[in-house]
């Protein structure tokens, strides 16, 4: 394919995205198309931060929960208007030093991430020296000892200990979110082609052979944990601004981590595209598709069995399984959407077809 | 100085309960060197199958005993053949997210079948009476619950020891490829780890539930995680450690729930885990293990 041919196309498939995003904006606020679809970009922006350790560096961490838990904590904490503070602290009062404190919501949305970053930083270095399984446990305790420490009463005036904060302001335009979603991912994507990018796979696929090769382990797997969590930072407080309430409960293994987790892996480990395709499924099939899952159906006088609340949950985790046990690579494996490769795809097609037709 | 006991008695007796639990941990991980995620809801499932037993069938509290260790063995084995054996050959990480897969699956599927809301646990009339020791008044759970583990753990160290099977296991969890060689039968002493990890997590569900009364989808994901840190505490892959890691682990949450920092309690034992990990990463009693290029 040629270079101009593959400007073009790139560019057609921004402008349909573009059209997509102002389509959904166009729609009324009850539309199901337009707040499926924004969630679902954010829950892409998590799933492409999960990746980004677990599948592009193959450090399998399950700490996902905790670092969206800070990252939406530290969002509410500085935007929620002063007016309305009273309201949401009336059990426990503010801390004095907090009262007047308020950023606007760009500035926030970075320091989120940043507190993500600085935790992930701290917690970083030592535990990534622990081996893959018990990197898993350990980044798994540090989430539940992150929810834990934020519902204590110890921070009663800061993050509203068990109650939880509510009132977040979000975007006043529903299309920033879609911005900060395709900005951040597009870092990602850069990060993944760049020179750090090339040493966080050579770590996944032999770490013994990439330090032979010159690569500071320590500092490169560092790094990875810290992008990573900068961005699940931000996805929290994403997240906590579209549903404008979160607690210590609202991020948990199995609503977040275990939830996360399921699109990586039907993406493919490793593959952005795949984590954007997968989230994008799972999200659009959980909250929309199949919602006719969990509720009674009848045909006719004949109550359809089965279907009742929490049978859409089951057949997720029957599809996780059949993922990890029979197709083990995921929708893209660890390879990327390219133009190249759409473009393959049709012509191996074709030549199949030809090298059939001589045979016969 | 009493409730300094009472505080003893009740630590050693959850501490052993979790001891039953992690001893699950620690085989499967010393033979498949897999931290099975899922054993914390198979300890889960054993609740509601008390409860399907005693309050829905209304069998005796005997014969639902046996029967839950039963369904519970089955759950076990069943989740190894299907969710672990076709994975023997995929990389470590694969079996662990299928391990995550079964473990949200359980979770999912609870919720499904018996709701999210909390069932009521049947009472076993005579593990409820109350006893009085000096000025220690508890319920026979919490007494009988560390001598039945103790009992336990000593014949299961005599079955790994004394026994041709529990060799074969040894010489599996040593090196696989060797021992499938020597032509031990691999599949069988893996099902065999299952079905006693399993039917220990059974029993300790009971011991367990008993004292609290409620059983929820949830209810085994946060007691499945302590255990796993008490099988790392003790040393994982060895079964005197996991005992005395849930001891350890038991007493210390019960101190710590009558202190000051009662709502710590559960964060410490987190916090323990990662000190361990990175102080002492085969814990007290665990082999070292050398990493071959």
């Amino acid at each position: 394919m040629k270079k101009s041919t593959k400007a073009i196309c790139s560019l057609a498939a921004i402008a349909v995205l573009a059209a997509v995003i102002f389509y959904a904006g166009t729609l009324p606020t009850t539309s199901m198309f337009r707040t499926t679809f924004q969630m679902a970009s954010i829950y892409a922006l998590l799933a492409v931060s999960m990746n980004m350790l677990n599948g592009v560096t193959g450090q399998f961490s399950l700490g996902q929960a905790g670092f969206m838990t800070l990252g939406a904590y530290t969002y509410a904490i500085l935007t929620i208007p002063v007016a309305a503070r009273p309201n949401v602290y009336y059990l426990y009062g503010v801390a004095p030093w907090l009262e007047n404190l308020i950023l606007p919501i760009p500035v926030a949305l970075i320091i989120s991430g940043l507190v993500a970053a600085l935790f992930a930083a701290l917690i970083g270095a030592p535990v990534l020296r622990l081996k893959s399984d018990y990197f898993a446990i350990a980044t798994l305790g540090f989430a539940e000892v992150v929810r834990i420490v934020v519902a204590s009463s110890w921070l009663n005036t800061i993050t509203n200990g068990s109650l939880g904060l509510n009132n977040i302001p979000s975007f006043k335009s529903y299309y920033s979110t879609f911005g900060v979603v395709i900005i951040c991912i597009a870092i990602m994507g850069l990060i993944k082609n760049s020179t750090y990018g090339r040493s966080f796979k050579a770590i996944r696929d032999d770490e013994i052979a990439a330090e032979a090769m010159g690569i500071n382990l320590a500092k490169t797997k560092l790094l990875s944990f810290v992008i990573s969590s900068f961005f699940a930072g931000i996805g929290g407080a994403l997240l906590a601004m579209y549903l404008k309430a979160v607690s210590a409960t609202t991020f948990t293994l199995a609503t977040a981590t275990y939830y996360i987790l399921l699109m990586v892996v039907i993406g493919g480990m490793g593959s952005i595209s795949g984590s954007i395709i997968a989230s994008f499924l799972v999200i659009f099939s959980k909250e929309w598709w199949l919602r006719f899952l969990d509720s009674p159906a009848y045909i006719g006088s004949f109550q359809v069995p089965l279907l009742r609340s929490g049978f859409r949950m089951v057949i997720f985790s029957i599809v996780l399984m059949v993922v990890v046990l029979f197709f083990r690579k995921g929708i893209m494996g660890d390879k990327e959407i390219t133009w190249d490769g759409i473009h393959r795809l049709f012509t191996a097609k074709k030549k199949k077809r030809e090298v059939s037709d001589d045979a016969r | 100085m009493d409730a300094f006991l009472q505080n003893c008695l009740n630590g050693i007796s959850i501490g052993s309960s979790y001891a039953l639990i992690a001893i699950g941990y620690t085989m499967v991980y010393g033979i498949l060197r897999l931290i099975n995620f899922a054993h914390g809801d198979i300890f889960m499932m054993a609740g509601y199958f008390m409860i399907i037993a005693m309050t829905d069938l209304m069998l005796p509290w005997y014969v639902s005993v046996i029967l839950v260790i039963l369904a519970t063995v089955l759950l076990g084995v069943f989740t190894e053949k299907l969710a672990y054996k076709p994975l023997r050959s995929a990389p470590r990480m694969s079996i662990m997210i299928s391990a995550i897969g079964v473990s949200y699956l359980l979770q999912n599927l609870a919720t499904y079948l018996f709701s999210a809301l909390p069932k009521s646990y049947p009472t076993i009339g005579f593990l409820s009476q109350k006893i009085v020791i000096g000025n220690i008044s508890t319920s026979l759970v919490t007494f009988i619950t560390p001598i039945l583990t103790i009992l336990l753990v000593v014949g299961l160290v005599l079955l790994v020891n004394k026994t041709k099977v529990g060799m074969a296991m040894r010489a599996v969890s040593k090196d696989f490829e060797t021992a499938q060689l020597m032509g031990i039968k691999i599949n069988n002493v893996i099902s065999m780890t299952f079905v006693i990890g399993s039917a220990l997590a059974a029993i300790g569900s009971i011991l367990y539930f008993t004292p609290r009364t409620q059983v929820y989808p949830l209810a085994g994901s946060l007691p499945g995680l302590k255990c796993f840190v008490a099988a790392v505490f003790g040393g994982i892959g060895s079964v005197p450690g996991a005992l005395l890691g849930g001891f350890l682990i038991g007493l210390c949450e019960t101190f710590i729930k009558a202190g000051r920092f009662s709502e710590f309690s559960d964060a410490f034992t987190f916090v323990i885990l990662i000190v361990v990990l990175l102080f002492r990463p085969t814990g007290l009693f665990g082999e070292k293990i050398s990493e071959k290029v």
